[in-house]
């Protein structure tokens, strides 16, 4: 008990550089996978060849891999994040953060993506038909007709993106950042006799915030059901 | 595109319309590739000499596919093998009429769904002793079995209750017993309906075990970092690597759609939250 009870500060600045990365990443990669699925889902048909194919290559790579990407592979083409150095009380957000949030946003996105579509696609034909034959414009059929169910039924995938995300936020232990995973392997190693409170205190962090985002995101649905 | 919800057929000027867009677009396309082309031959990644013989050499190709892609699919294999048997056993357990085997079964799957499948590999890596050399080889299977095995158990419940009513009653009305209609009505149709998803579920294990990196266990990644190590070029071998894994995941993606034109139809597995079936990652999962 006393690698914990001893260590809530590092306890609780790792959940801190988890809900960080998750924040920042989620927000990012919503607006890029609604970007790309607009690419998808276009008349332009180069753009929508770019964008499937970006999401099957994506989606079909371990995260591990697109991390080291940006940690490794990047920077020999210019692109890195040195210019990244902000530090906000006790925490540091720096080159690592910044390719961890790039990576699970682009990662994440292609997910984004499909959930979208799949939302799109639910909407049925003859609702756009109907709202052209009563003579709305395309950007009314959009705003009034099509994408406000569309959003609605993406609703539940998104959630489950998203939860998945949280996640996956945990992979940036390996790439340098000292959020929950990598500071439970630290206790770990340190503690090693006290390695089960200290798995069950770790676990209990993550299913707490994953209640959390599942509980919103039932909410949200239930707010937005059609009476 | 008469069969899009979102457009009309375009008319003569939005034609010419579309193809400005798309030479933009193609123009943009190419000059991002130039770009990352460039800065990666500036730095010396597309020496053949120096970077890329590694992967023509007889011995770093058997390196690769022996020690690196082979080990990953056994252990990606092991852990699917794992989880179909988690799966079944605890997806039947949560469909349970009994109040005391529902609730745990219940609760297992739902902590080892919320739960990083990096955390639990760490940990029961650490259970296993790390000094061990087999512990990080076991520590992914176990892990990943964990993980995809409660959202199997989620998939197959979901595959069970999509199953239509009138099949269990018809079969209780024959005169089946509760374990007959489900292991022989119920259960089979309900694998049927998942198929798709335990295929996806395939995808998301395979992927997973690169996260064995944090725990040194053997594989595609670990074989990458040695070669990569010797021949310091990290450039190429992280595109082999990446290739190796896109190549199979993308036949086990065909395969599941596949499966799922030929036995599922357009009848979709509601899934409850937090599910994550072929999000990716994992959860790291999902990934």
């Amino acid at each position: 008990m006393e690698a914990i009870s001893d260590n809530w500060d590092l306890y609780f600045r790792s959940f801190g550089y988890t809900v960080a990365l998750f924040v920042i990443a989620s927000v990012l990669s919503m607006i890029f996978g609604t970007i790309l699925c607009a690419l998808r889902v276009g008349p332009v048909k180069i753009m929508r060849a770019a964008a499937t194919t970006y999401v099957t290559l994506v989606r079909n790579t371990p995260l591990v891999i697109v991390f080291a990407f940006f940690t490794f592979a990047s920077p020999m083409f210019g692109l890195t994040f040195n210019f990244l150095d902000v530090h906000i009380g006790k925490f540091d957000f720096t080159e690592a953060f910044g390719a961890a949030v790039v990576s699970l946003t682009l990662y994440t996105s292609t997910f984004v993506c499909e959930a979208l579509r799949s939302g799109i696609n639910s909407v049925p034909l003859g609702q756009a038909e109907a709202a052209r034959a009563v003579g709305l414009t395309f950007g009314g059929t959009m705003t009034q007709v099509v994408l406000p169910q569309a959003i609605r039924a993406s609703v539940p995938p998104l959630a489950s993106v998203q939860i998945a995300m949280l996640k996956n936020t945990s992979v940036a232990a390996a790439f340098g950042i000292l959020e929950a995973v990598a500071q439970m392997r630290r206790f770990t190693n340190n503690f090693s006799s006290q390695r089960t409170e200290i798995f069950i205190f770790f676990a209990l962090g993550y299913i707490l915030l994953v209640l959390l985002l599942s509980f919103a995101a039932s909410r949200l649905e239930k707010r937005w059901q059609v009476a | 595109m008469s069969n899009s919800v979102l457009f009309d057929a375009p008319g003569p000027k939005t034609v010419l319309r579309h193809r400005a867009y798309a030479v933009a677009t193609g123009l943009a396309l190419l000059g991002i590739a130039w770009y990352i082309f460039d800065g990666f031959n500036d730095a010396g990644q597309f020496d053949y000499e120096k970077k890329w013989e590694v992967f023509t050499t007889p011995d770093f190709i058997r390196a690769l596919l022996v020690d690196g892609l082979f080990k990953t699919l056994q252990m990606a294999f092991g852990a699917i093998l794992g989880a179909i048997v988690f799966g079944v056993v605890f997806g039947i357990g949560k469909l349970s009429e009994h109040r005391w085997i529902r609730w745990p079964s219940a609760v297992i799957v739902e902590f080892f769904r919320a739960v990083p499948v990096l955390l639990l590999m760490v940990f029961i890596w650490f259970s296993l002793g790390i000094k061990e050399e087999s512990s990080s080889f076991w520590a992914v299977v176990f892990a990943l079995t964990l993980y995809n095995g409660a959202v199997l158990a989620e998939v197959l419940r979901a595959g069970i209750n999509a199953v239509p009513k009138g099949q269990g009653e018809a079969a209780y009305a024959i005169g089946m017993r509760k374990t007959q209609v489900m292991a022989n009505i119920l259960l089979p149709q309900g694998v049927k309906i998942m198929l798709p998803s335990l295929v996806s579920q395939c995808i998301v294990a395979l992927k997973d075990t690169a996260l064995g990196t944090l725990v040194l266990a053997p594989g595609l990644t670990k074989v990458g970092t040695q070669i990569y190590l010797e021949f310091n070029n990290r450039v190429p071998t992280m595109f082999v690597v990446a290739t190796l894994y896109i190549s199979v995941n993308f036949l086990l993606m065909l395969l599941a759609n596949w499966l799922q034109k030929r036995y599922v139809g357009e009848k979709k597995l509601q899934v409850a939250l937090p599910g994550t079936v072929d999000t990716g990652a994992g959860g790291a999962g999902g990934m």
